[in-house]
């Protein structure tokens, strides 16, 4: 991954197994979100592919991406709606223009998913009306529209309060166990990190690569490398490794 | 002991010699910025001169400080570690001490970045690679509003007819009265100035055929397309803008929606379409602003004037007037999209998109109408 000749990481090689909760962690400026911007389709990398379901995407002709994107859902940092539509059309929009339901059935689509991330009722409000933490979930909604096999999430608790970045947490185990979606979030939140994540990849800004690759619970008590496990304590004083050494 | 005083305003700083070969630095009196610090420069030429090998410091007499302080203690401890002077930091006060610590616990990142100006041969290669960039993206641009064409005149392009009719209402109905002011007094003066010319021969009614032949071939559709440049051009970069820095542009590539049929297509499309007809209207209002000189100022009859200007209007001169409003259209809809759609993800980004936009559709529609001018005249139009 490169911005012109930058570097920002490389030799990046992991799995997300179907239905589990994976957590792309690391410090700020570590290349997460522009990580996620490839595997979704933004940004094509410098080098290398990424592959669903043995289908590769960046090898794949324009038809084809657009077909692997629809199966993807992305919720953005700050939720990303389009400012002249409201909540309702905000989440409608893919469904009108990818599926041939008639208007009534996509009103009703779009009240459940706005139910399901807790905003029924807020279908005609427009994105400047609602709050920060709203639109977040109204980004989830509309990243749901197409039930999609795998929802993206960047930074889902930035900028919210504690209890509603825990309900978002909640949210996501919840969407997960019940559609059966794969999870994938970026994010430095430890507390949701423990909370949420089977497993994860650990990017560090230092030597630009992937230095961890496991479920966070055991790489911060067994990861072999110290910038992991300090990540993963808050930069607390190493002190089983410190003993070790002594 | 020697004792010499290093010229520093509002602040004193004397240095002392102590008996092994070192040096004390007495600060005293008020170190702050606004009572002007000097660089320390001409301490440090002192220190070196004397052969100075340790520093301390006494800071007992100082009665206030603020960062003005502790900048000069950084640039001293820094250039004192080149010099190899030795520095015993004990007699700072001691949040300056810390200060110091905190500003030095990170070491200085080599980012490559700096404020100096690269030598004259590299900017001059700077600015050609950025143009001949900047050169490419306009051409990919056109090229892929050219596709989002196709894909509509085939009825595939993806967008929303009721953004269409927004976009429409904004760009026609709603740029009426800023047309309707600009033609009718762009007619008046274009009248004032027959009128006094024509006068002179006794050829007032032909201020008629100024007015009407200018109107149509030329000013009618010249100045609508700088007024929508400016009114709706510099409107749809600002929007675009803020979608780009908003992620929602993100948020449509992600679904698989072009950006370019989704946002782009339909503001085209209303700007091509309205301009002609905007152009039309105020080819008829300029005719009007400048009967208004010919009959209140002149003399005309109205029938008479009205009579002489249909005479005067010949139809290839509406349809050139018309045809150029359309090419406009398209120049300004493209600038304003185009610098939308490339703006940065930031307020100023965002503020510079829309400037650009309405500088360049402006060059660009000064530049055609002056090769239609050229071409039409060689064609014998």
């Amino acid at each position: 991954m490169a911005y012109g000749s930058y570097v920002i990481q490389h030799d990046l090689d992991f799995v997300i197994r179907r239905g589990e909760v994976f957590v792309i962690m690391g410090g700020s400026g570590s290349g997460k979100s522009t990580l996620l911007n490839h595997m979704v389709g933004l940004k094509q990398p410098a080098r290398g592919d990424v592959v669903y379901d043995g289908e590769s995407f960046w090898g794949s002709p324009p038809e084809a991406r657009d077909a692997l994107r629809r199966r993807l859902g992305v919720s953005f940092q700050a939720g990303a709606l389009w400012s002249s539509m409201t909540l309702a059309e905000n989440v409608g929009l893919p469904l009108q223009t990818f599926t041939r339901l008639p208007a009534r059935q996509i009103s009703e689509i779009v009240s459940l998913k706005l139910a399901l991330v807790g905003l029924a009722g807020y279908e005609e409000f427009y994105p400047s009306e609602v709050s920060g933490g709203m639109l977040k979930r109204a980004g989830v909604a509309r990243a749901m529209a197409l039930d999609p096999d795998i929802l993206f999430f960047d930074e889902p608790s930035a900028g919210l309060d504690p209890i509603s970045s825990r309900r978002l947490d909640d949210l996501i185990l919840e969407l997960r166990d019940s559609l059966g979606a794969t999870m994938v979030v970026v994010t430095h939140e430890l507390p949701s990190i423990f909370a949420i994540a089977d497993n994860s990849v650990f990017l560090d800004a230092e030597t630009r690569t992937m230095i961890a690759y496991g479920n966070p619970k055991t790489l911060r008590d067994e990861s072999p490398n110290p910038t992991v496990r300090t990540f993963l304590r808050r930069g607390a004083v190493d002190a089983a490794a410190g003993g070790a050494a002594a | 002991m020697t004792t010499a005083t290093v010229a520093v305003e509002g602040p004193t700083l004397t240095v002392h010699d102590d008996k092994s070969g070192g040096a004390v630095l007495e600060f005293a009196g008020r170190w702050q910025s606004q009572h002007g610090i000097t660089e320390p420069t001409s301490l440090l030429d002192e220190l070196r001169s004397r052969a100075i090998r340790h520093v301390a410091f006494d800071a007992s007499q100082v009665t206030a400080w603020d960062s003005g302080l502790v900048t000069f203690v950084l640039k001293l401890l820094r250039e004192a570690v080149k010099l190899g002077i030795d520095t015993d930091r004990t007699g700072l006060p001691e949040g300056v001490q810390r200060l110091v610590a905190l500003a030095e616990a990170v070491p200085e990142r080599q980012t490559g970045r700096s404020d100096a100006r690269p030598p004259w041969l590299a900017r001059i290669g700077a600015s050609a690679i950025a143009t001949a960039t900047a050169l490419t993206a306009g051409l990919a641009f056109l090229g892929e509003s050219l596709l989002a064409f196709q894909a509509f005149l085939r009825r595939r392009a993806r967008f929303r007819a009721s953004d269409l009719f927004l976009i429409i209402q904004d760009c026609g109905p709603r740029a009426l009265g800023i047309v309707t002011l600009i033609s009718f007094l762009i007619g008046l003066i274009l009248g004032f100035v027959g009128a006094v010319q024509l006068q002179q021969f006794g050829a007032s009614i032909f201020v008629a055929n100024l007015v009407a032949v200018a109107m149509t071939r030329e000013i009618g559709c010249i100045m609508t397309a700088i007024v929508m440049s400016g009114r709706t051009g510099a409107a749809f970069a600002a929007q675009l803008g803020t979608m780009n820095t908003n992620q929602e542009i993100d948020a449509l590539a992600t679904l698989g929606i072009s950006p370019m049929e989704f946002l782009v297509l339909p503001r085209m499309l209303a700007l091509i379409g309205m301009m002609p007809l905007l152009t039309v209207y105020s080819d008829l209002v300029g005719i009007l602003g400048g009967a208004v000189v010919g009959v209140g100022m002149l003399g005309l009859g109205p029938i008479q004037y009205l009579e002489q200007t249909r005479d005067a209007v010949r139809v290839s001169d509406l349809l050139i007037g018309v045809a150029k409003s359309g090419v406009f259209g398209v120049v300004v809809a493209l600038a304003g999209c185009m610098r939308g759609m490339q703006s940065g993800r930031s307020a100023s980004a965002v503020g510079l998109a829309a400037t650009s936009a309405v500088v360049t559709s402006i060059v660009w529609l000064i530049v055609l109408d002056g090769m239609f001018a050229v071409i039409l005249n060689v064609l014998g139009f």
